[in-house]
């Protein structure tokens, strides 16, 4: 496919490109000279952590930039039209006609008050490709290649009606409609379950291919980027560090950058020493059944967690991961059996737990960025529980909040008198993690704390909380449906589908076969590096093997 | 024709002497303030800095007025509508007080009137608005559908009716005024914290164990500020016209005692001879509801976090 695309004519040239951002009164550079070429029908993985300037340069492949960015210097060329020089009414009869663009969030993209195919229509109609019921008409094919279910009738519904992955495909779809000869995939699947990403990585794949559209694909995970890529272009702070098709790149990176990405997923902890017989587990599930009103959301969940490990719960959205936590925590009381902590029942209200008791189970949250109050200081989001459950104040309150910024290795001096605004996601979460060890407790709930962030970045936060946990005898409970994630830190898996344990025990038997049908779903649907995987997974499933018998449950 | 340029021109003057004041009171602030403070006014654009400018210069007027009046509230010293003169600087009113003087006092009285009123049915309908939205339930129920009624009667007539049973005084005034936009402020106070009562954040404090009051004024509060704000600047001026109606009415500020309003209405017939004497007390208002508001937008933009 790679020397099939290059003896085709270029398509999209981009010389020295340079984009400057507005912050802080001055103008930085983002992108700081970036050459790319393109071919027609071939696919460009673009990669690297987030702030590497890949979506501004992704979007500035359609001569666009967002608020408060300037292209500065450069020259993009798209099929003989330069796009810097080009007036606005000439972009914008390419942009949706010529070049289409696919968002990180379909949820966030899709205008919630129409109709999906009325939203399709749109762009043909516009841009007078195709009259209305045209239109309609080829939507449903689109629909029907992207295997939407119900192709002819799936489109008569609203955004917040359909699934996540199933919105995500028809954004592919509507980007499709004018036959673009460049599309612009801005982290497709990085807001979806492992499960459902397979099928909108491989009908994204399929049509792709079916119309020779050539593409750029924006993500910072490496195995999704094997999977669709023909050629790869890392990014780092705006620069280029290397390019190369894709084969050459997993199996020979020539930078030490690359290579650094590569090794990513090499962290695991070792095994724990055998728990001694008697011992009481800090937190216990006993038979929990729970709802939201009247929709039953866990039935007879049961499963607990020992000093010093870590009991990783893993399921796809919607299996009640996240609503065991909210269990534990209080938020929602359960309508039977009960929560123990320490052998002893917490009362199922957090109203009427002690402040001990809360002290004792502490939070840390998926989005950093909703997690900490916006207005205030890391001195006060930190120094609030010290002072509310140990009663410390003054010199002895500032003292401890600067060992916490120690312990999650940010420099106090530079950090303690900063907004959340003014802190990087990665720093962020690890705010999360010290506003957490500051109240001194027994158990931290772990709700997807690695899926926001980079892999790099993720890393981290993974061996400090591992560092953590072993330094202060903590428990963990880690919600995720990441299993690179799970192989990597967790001691015990528990496996939820629909609101009960599918299956549950220590990783090393979950990870190693025979598996009950939904775990082996799961586990087949991890990205691997081979870029080989996805076709072979694919031939797998087919043969009914891989999982391929068991329906996820698309919500 | 060339009294279009006239008038231009005098704008263009007008505007360019806005902009200089505002500049040199930024300079002036910037020198005195704390290092702090300094750097935040440094970043005020010149309309706020303007504003700011005229704020204070409105509350010397307020809280110097009888120094600087050269005449008393309600003293008669000449003859009626006199014109402006060195004695008289703007000329006397319809029953021969002087306007200039006047002038100061009704600044004073109106100005304090409206703030006193913005103030407290800010108070009362954020504090109530934010209460709503985070304990929800019957007491948001309840709260909400006492509002509904209330913004369901016409403001004026409710006011009217209200003023007529608790009786005149500048207190009930400000209490039935502030009653019935302390609604307006709740409907918004519990709009935006129904945001923000959902954030992790706001879980996580209460996860803590926070009590219902630090929920509210340490976690909700600052978040739900910019809005008020904005909401603040835009109330007081409707207070305002409320008190201005009222007055023309007979039931807000009673004579002889000074009231912007309520002197236009005094004065009024002067506009048929070509005076400008009676739109003082009016542009008066209007230049504090502009500088009120420029500071406002100012930290509006600031709290929103908006760059650029």
């Amino acid at each position: 496919m790679t020397e099939a695309a290059s003896n085709k004519p270029v398509l999209l040239t981009i010389r020295g490109l340079r984009i400057e951002g507005r912050s802080d009164e001055k103008w930085n550079e983002i992108v700081k000279g970036v050459d790319l070429s393109l071919h027609r029908g071939e696919v460009l993985g673009l990669i690297g952590e987030s702030g590497a300037g890949k979506s501004t340069l992704g979007l500035a492949a359609m001569g666009f930039t967002r608020d408060g960015c300037r292209i500065s210097g450069g020259s993009i060329d798209f099929d003989g039209i330069d796009l810097l020089t080009a007036p606005e009414p000439v972009r914008r009869g390419l942009r949706g006609k010529r070049i289409a663009y696919v968002a990180q969030s379909a949820a966030a993209s899709f205008n919630p008050a129409h109709r999906l195919i009325d939203q399709y229509s749109e762009g043909p109609v516009q841009h007078g490709v195709m009259s209305k019921a045209e239109a309609q008409r080829d939507a449903m094919e689109l629909y029907r290649r992207m295997r939407l279910p119900n192709p002819d009738e799936i489109g008569f519904r609203y955004p917040h009606q359909v699934s996540g992955g199933q919105l995500q495909r028809a954004m592919t779809a509507m980007a499709m409609a004018c036959r673009p000869d460049l599309i612009i995939f801005d982290e497709p699947t990085t807001a979806l379950d492992v499960t459902t990403q397979i099928e909108v990585l491989s009908a994204i794949r399929d049509i792709v291919a079916q119309f020779d559209t050539a593409a750029i694909y924006i993500t910072h995970d490496l195995a999704v980027v094997a999977q669709m890529a023909d050629r790869i272009k890392v990014l780092l702070h705006g620069e280029e560090v290397e390019e190369a098709d894709t084969r050459t790149m997993l199996s020979a990176p020539r930078e030490d950058y690359t290579k650094s990405l590569w090794a990513v997923r090499s962290f695991e902890r070792g095994a724990q020493p055998a728990l001694p017989a008697a011992d009481v587990p800090v937190v216990e599930m006993r038979n929990i059944v729970a709802a939201y009103g009247p929709v039953p959301v866990l039935h007879n969940v049961s499963f607990e967690i020992h000093r010093r490990r870590t009991v990783a719960v893993v399921g796809e959205s919607g299996s009640g991961k996240s609503t065991a936590a909210r269990v534990i925590t209080g938020l929602l009381p359960p309508s039977s059996g009960s929560v123990l902590f320490e052998g002893q029942p917490l009362p199922a209200d957090y109203r009427q737990r002690s402040k001990d008791q809360l002290r004792q189970a502490q939070m840390i949250y998926q989005m950093a960025d909703t997690a900490l109050n916006p207005k205030h200081r890391i001195r006060e989001i930190i120094g609030r529980p010290v002072h509310f459950y140990l009663g410390k104040s003054g010199k002895a309150l500032t003292e401890r909040v600067r060992e916490l910024l120690h312990l999650i290795e940010l420099e106090p001096d530079k950090f303690i008198d900063r907004l959340p605004s003014e802190l990087s996601g990665g720093q962020k979460q690890r705010i999360g993690i010290a506003r957490a060890l500051a109240a001194e407790p027994r158990f931290i709930i772990c709700d997807e704390v690695t899926s926001a962030l980079d892999q790099l970045v993720a890393e981290g936060i993974l061996r400090l909380l591992d560092r953590l946990q072993t330094e202060f005898d903590l428990a963990y409970m880690f919600i995720t449906h990441d299993l690179a994630t799970v192989k990597a830190i967790a001691d015990e898996v528990v496996v939820m589908k629909d609101g009960r344990v599918v299956e549950q025990g220590p990783k090393a038997e979950m990870f190693a076969p025979p598996h009950d049908p939904y775990t082996e779903l799961l586990l087949s649907s991890v990205p691997e590096m081979d870029p080989d995987w996805l076709d072979r997974l694919l031939a797998e499933r087919a043969a009914g093997r891989a999982g391929g018998t068991v329906q996820a449950s698309e919500r | 024709m060339v009294a279009t340029l006239r008038f231009t021109l005098w704008l263009a003057v007008a505007v360019v002497a806005a902009a200089v004041l505002g500049w040199l009171f930024r300079a002036v602030l910037t020198r005195i303030a704390p290092a702090n403070a300094a750097r935040l006014l440094r970043s005020a654009p010149l309309s706020a800095s303007f504003g700011m400018a005229v704020i204070v210069f409105y509350l010397l007027v307020a809280i110097l007025a009888p120094t600087i009046a050269p005449f008393g509230e309600r003293e008669v010293v000449g003859a009626q509508f006199m014109p402006a003169s060195s004695e008289f600087l703007l000329g006397t009113d319809n029953l021969g007080r002087d306007m200039f003087s006047r002038l100061i006092f009704g600044v004073r009285n109106t100005v304090s009137i409206a703030f006193i009123t913005t103030a407290l049915a800010f108070a009362v309908g954020a504090v109530l608005g934010l209460l709503a939205a985070t304990v929800s339930g019957w007491i948001d129920q309840l709260l909400s559908r006492v509002v509904d009624v209330l913004m369901a009667i016409p403001a004026l007539i409710f006011q009217l009716l209200l003023l007529t049973i608790v009786g005149t005084s500048i207190i009930n005034m400000i209490l039935v005024i502030a009653l019935i936009d302390s609604t307006r402020v709740f409907r918004l106070a519990r709009a935006v914290a129904m945001n923000i009562v959902v954030m992790d954040y706001i879980e996580a404090a209460k996860l803590r164990g926070e009590g219902l009051w630090r929920l509210i004024i340490r976690e909700i509060m600052p978040n739900a500020a910019a809005p008020l704000v904005a909401e603040f600047g835009l109330r007081f001026c409707f207070v305002f016209l409320s008190i201005s109606a009222l007055s023309f009415l007979g039931l807000g500020i009673q004579p002889p005692t000074a009231d912007l309003g309520s002197m236009v209405r005094d004065n009024a017939t002067l506009i048929t001879f070509g005076e400008v004497t009676p739109l003082l007390p009016a542009g008066a208002i209007a230049l504090l509801t502009v500088a009120v508001n420029f500071v406002v937008d100012w930290m509006l933009h600031r709290a929103s976090g908006l760059k650029e």
